[in-house]
């Protein structure tokens, strides 16, 4: 028999409303979970006092039969994430102590929906990375190894620490943020479903920024439905992020209908990259195969700009990360290094609080915003992005949704790719100029490498449609069938 | 043209000046806190304007509206469409290590503002920009031997700057140009003008050059904090400019700092202004989208301005273009003026308000606002003089006491007893009694020396102290030496 932390969020939500087991019992599954999976090294910091109180709130609600969406469930947080009176790190040591004032809006809508904290996750040192290895507290692991090979890989990132504890078992369900695809690709690498939302669906206030005008929270679970629950409780307009969009937030699940006749799926010619694995290609073929087997039409598309965002993401995401990361100077909060004077005082500091990874790009930033270089980088990077977002409101004229890999191989080992930062950077190739354009995308897993690790395959919609992304990752998962478990999991047989 | 002289010959100053007006709101530009002057440090901070991380911006409305209203009342261009964008710098008291401000994309574009020359003739000087940005903190160096305190409750404030073409010529017309552009920020509410508590400061460009010729490499002197302090800057600048030029040397262009001690501009040290800012568009801050409707409906309810009171003053009150350019300078006089003249003779209120009014205003360092003296004392007591109850000379004596008082002129004029003589019988006895005392001096008279008369109005005036009616006095007098 299969065991509490094997549920799905939708399964839980009906055991617990159905009094099957108490929010109680399934925060313990989970706890004992959270300590399980200790050697993947995925959370920063475990709150399992807040966890036991959350549940008896949520059992006291559940006991009055006012169960709210995520009443009882129990999620993960990346530690990007303000949370109020818990130690909030963004995996860097600059932040150290760091007890914020006030909650993110994310996490709590998340609480008003009735959900459980287990604890923060860990990711990228300010989630810049695509493999959780550059975190100032360690790598996590994915629990998922190669066949024959027991090398430890990388979960993927930024967002590693949250895919690989809800791939364990640790966690029903986790948030991530996704500047460049650090929710879908990790979602890839671990096996699980990782969407984010279009920019300005989710607010970013209470997240600590990277690249404001990139960054967006989203759900990270192990199947669609999950995904479409989690996410109706996380979205909304919030007034006090003047980028959060004021739409009204649509009942998600209720788009999986499983059926997609009549809708075009466009298959962008551009995403053939060179050096792609064949079963990437395979898999991709196999998906198409899928959507057009539920009803949909595949149409070549074209998005001629692809080749130019990785260079205009790898220009604007850093220009903007040397700004939002000058307020870590040692002045008001985290790590403090004295200085005989007040530039010794911020030299110390910085050069002690940020990782080689956080350092490059806010060098790279700085550089690309300085005068002289301003026009030559990041107004031509913007203009690319402007070009990239035309791409796709071009090729929406002729298919309702794009399908595409989330990421062009399969999870690599830990230190694989450490000492070539551009090929770590090429990760993101498929995933990077959804962000620059806004939309949405949601990886779904999909199939096995040759060597048994996992793939994703990426669904990317219009601007606000989540629906249609959630629909057609829904179609795809019962095509699928993907029932594949990690060789380590954390939850156990209760 | 005001040139001033060197030992090569004349050279004209060309000034531009660059002023930081703080925003009248009970909030901040991107955050809820206070704005109050004067509170205990660090209790008017939002996480927002510390910085926290996550912290977000969101745009104030109401100081969106009050420099719409300020650009209007400078009649410059409204922006439809303007952009927020970082200006990035690291120092203790800016908690982003960057200011949100706006470079590229102003909220206001060209305006003008008015001069009235002491000749009476105006003088236009051109406004390129007003935009909005946020206000630094405050560093305390005098609190701690080794450390630095950093006071944030400034931290965000909105401030207007507002930068004038490079259209001023001398240190009066500075002068004048700052304390119209303060008049008209008062008249409209958007800026308190009160330089003692920082809430208006000001940025010269200084530079010389032969009249008519090139323009001269121009030099920044930050964050002059009074109008006589930026005169003086802007003095002895230029003198020190002109100086370096005719010993054959070359201006170089920098930012100084003026020793208000010392009378004398200095270099910042390098480190203070070595600064590459890294200007780009805030990805915090959607572009600000203005409703053209709602700048018109800013523009209807624009108060009456300063120019427009000027030529009203004129036409209404027929008032001297000087007079009324004085009355209009600052919007309380100008309602005191108006609450006086109301009914009654106009010229007489503005001479009253002018001279005897200011004159006691300044003595006591008060402002119109805290008059002793309210407008409806006074128009009483103009009321005194024209229904001859007292005479315009006593009239002085009776202010002098209301102001001493703070009773009416009515009562003063009362308890003292000064009220005007207008029975021709008390003045007839006094006029005879001076010309019996006076019989040689009446002789002179007649014998053709009309030139004593004055002397004998002089007499009559003194022996009633002053409070015959001086028509009365004359006429009688007039008569009765006529014999």
């Amino acid at each position: 028999m299969t065991g509490l932390t094997d549920l799905t969020i939708a399964e839980a939500r009906d055991g617990l409303r159905k009094r099957e087991f108490s929010a109680g019992e399934l925060a313990e599954a989970h706890i004992a979970a959270v300590e399980r999976a200790r050697p993947l090294n995925v959370y920063l910091k475990e709150t399992p006092e807040r966890a036991r109180d959350m549940a008896a709130g949520a059992d006291a609600c559940l006991a009055r039969g006012e169960g709210r969406a995520l009443e009882g469930i129990p999620l993960a947080i990346k530690d990007l994430f303000c949370t109020e009176g818990v130690e909030t790190t963004a995996a860097s040591r600059i932040l150290g102590g760091f007890k914020p004032p006030y909650e993110s809006t994310v996490t709590a809508n998340l609480w008003a929906a009735g959900a459980v904290m287990l604890g923060k996750t860990n990711l990228d040192e300010f989630a810049m990375g695509s493999s959780t290895t550059t975190s100032a507290f360690g790598p996590s692991e994915n629990p998922w190894r190669r066949r024959g090979d027991n090398r430890p890989l990388v979960p993927g990132g930024s967002s590693g620490g949250s895919s690989a504890a809800v791939a364990a078992r640790a966690a029903m369900g986790a948030t991530g943020t996704d500047t460049g695809g650090s929710i879908r690709q990790p979602a890839g690498f671990s096996g699980i479903v990782g969407l984010k939302p279009t920019y300005g669906r989710c607010s970013r206030w209470g997240i600590v920024a990277f690249a404001s005008s990139l960054d967006q929270a989203g759900p990270m679970t192990r199947t669609v439905r999950d995904a479409a629950i989690m996410l109706g409780a996380m979205a909304g307009h919030d007034p006090k992020d003047s980028t959060s969009a004021p739409l009204p937030v649509p009942d998600y699940e209720a788009a999986l209908t499983g059926e997609l006749k009549g809708l075009k799926v466009g298959i962008p010619r551009e995403y053939r990259v060179e050096g792609m694995a064949a079963e990437i290609e395979q898999l991709w073929q196999q998906g198409i195969a899928w959507v057009k087997a539920a009803g949909a039409t595949p149409v070549e598309i074209s998005l001629p700009m692809t080749k130019y965002a990785l260079p205009a993401y790898y220009i604007i995401a850093p220009a903007e990360a040397s700004s939002n990361l000058a307020r870590y100077d040692g002045v008001r909060f985290g790590l403090r290094v004295p200085g005989e004077s007040l530039d010794e005082m911020y030299e110390a500091t910085r050069a002690a609080g940020f990782g080689t990874e956080v350092r490059r790009r806010i060098l790279i930033g700085t550089y690309v915003l300085s005068a002289g270089y301003y026009d030559a980088y990041y107004l031509k990077a913007q203009q690319l992005r402007t070009l990239i977002a035309r791409d796709f409101s071009n090729a929406f004229k002729s298919c309702d949704f794009i399908l595409a890999p989330t990421a062009p191989s399969a999870a690599f080992a830990i230190g694989e790719k450490a000492d070539n930062p551009v090929a770590m950077y090429l990760n993101d190739v498929f995933t990077v100029p959804v962000n620059l354009a806004g939309l949405p995308g949601i990886s779904v897993p999909a199939g096995l490498s040759s060597d048994g690790l996992p793939l994703g395959l990426q669904v990317i919609g219009r601007a606000f449609d989540e629906a249609m992304v959630l629909r057609v990752g829904d179609a795809i998962e019962r095509a699928a069938g993907f029932t594949h478990k990690p060789p380590f999991i954390a939850g156990g047989k209760e | 043209m005001s040139l001033i002289e060197g030992r090569t010959g004349s050279w004209e100053i060309v000034i531009g000046l660059e002023v930081h007006a703080q925003v009248i709101s009970q909030a901040k530009l991107f955050s809820g806190a206070a704005t109050a002057f004067g509170a205990e440090p660090n209790t008017q901070v939002s996480p927002v304007d510390a910085a926290f991380p996550g912290m977000l911006p969101v745009i104030n409305r109401y100081c969106v509206e009050q420099a719409v209203r300020t650009g209007l009342g400078l009649e410059a261009e409204i922006n439809l469409v303007s952009v927020f964008d970082r200006k990035n710098y690291f120092y203790a008291d800016l908690p982003a290590g960057y200011q949100i401000s706006q470079y590229k994309r102003p909220i206001v574009g060209k305006g003008k503002v008015v001069l009235d020359m002491p000749d009476g003739t105006t003088r236009e000087i051109g406004i390129t920009r007003l935009h909005l940005e946020q206000d630094a903190g405050k560093s305390l160096h005098d609190q701690h031997a080794e450390y630095t305190y950093v006071d944030l409750n400034r931290s965000g404030i909105a401030l207007m700057e507002i930068v004038s073409e490079p259209d001023l010529r001398t240190s009066e017309e500075a002068g004048a140009y700052l304390k119209k552009l303060r008049s008209i920020l008062r008249y409209l509410g958007t800026c308190d003008g009160n330089m003692e508590e920082g809430s208006l400061r000001c940025d010269c460009n200084v530079s010389v050059r032969k009249p008519g010729g090139e323009l001269g490499t121009r030099c920044e002197i930050k964050n002059v904090n009074s109008i006589r302090y930026v005169m003086q800057a802007i003095e002895h600048e230029a003198r020190r400019q002109i100086e370096i030029i005719e010993d054959g040397g070359k201006i170089d262009q920098e930012t100084r700092l003026f020793d208000a001690g010392r009378g004398v501009t200095r270099p910042m040290r390098s480190k203070e202004h070595a600064h590459d800012y890294r200007y780009f568009p805030d990805p915090d801050l959607l572009p600000l989208v203005l409703d053209p409707k709602a700048v018109e409906r800013i523009r209807e309810e624009l108060p009456e301005l300063p120019d427009a009171k000027k030529a009203r003053f004129i036409r209404d009150y027929k008032l001297s273009p000087y007079d009324a350019g004085v009355l209009v300078g600052e919007k309380a006089s100008a309602d005191f003026y108006e609450a006086v003249a109301k009914g009654r003779d106009p010229k007489l209120a503005a001479n009253w308000v002018m001279g005897d009014l200011f004159g006691a205003l300044n003595r006591l360092n008060v402002e119109v606002e805290n008059s002793p003296v309210s407008a409806k004392a006074l128009g009483e007591l103009i009321d005194l003089i024209t229904d001859n109850t007292v005479s315009g000379r006593l009239a002085k004596d009776v202010f002098a006491a209301m102001v001493e008082t703070g009773k009416s002129a009515a009562a003063i004029v009362e308890e003292r007893g000064l009220k005007q003589v207008t029975d021709t019988g008390a003045i007839e006895a006094a006029i005879d009694a001076v010309m019996k005392a006076q019989a040689d001096k009446v002789a002179e008279y007649r014998s053709g020396k009309d030139k004593l008369f004055g002397f004998f109005v002089g007499q009559v005036m003194k022996a009633t102290q002053g409070k015959a009616n001086p028509g009365l006095v004359n006429e009688l007098l007039k008569k009765k030496l006529a014999g």
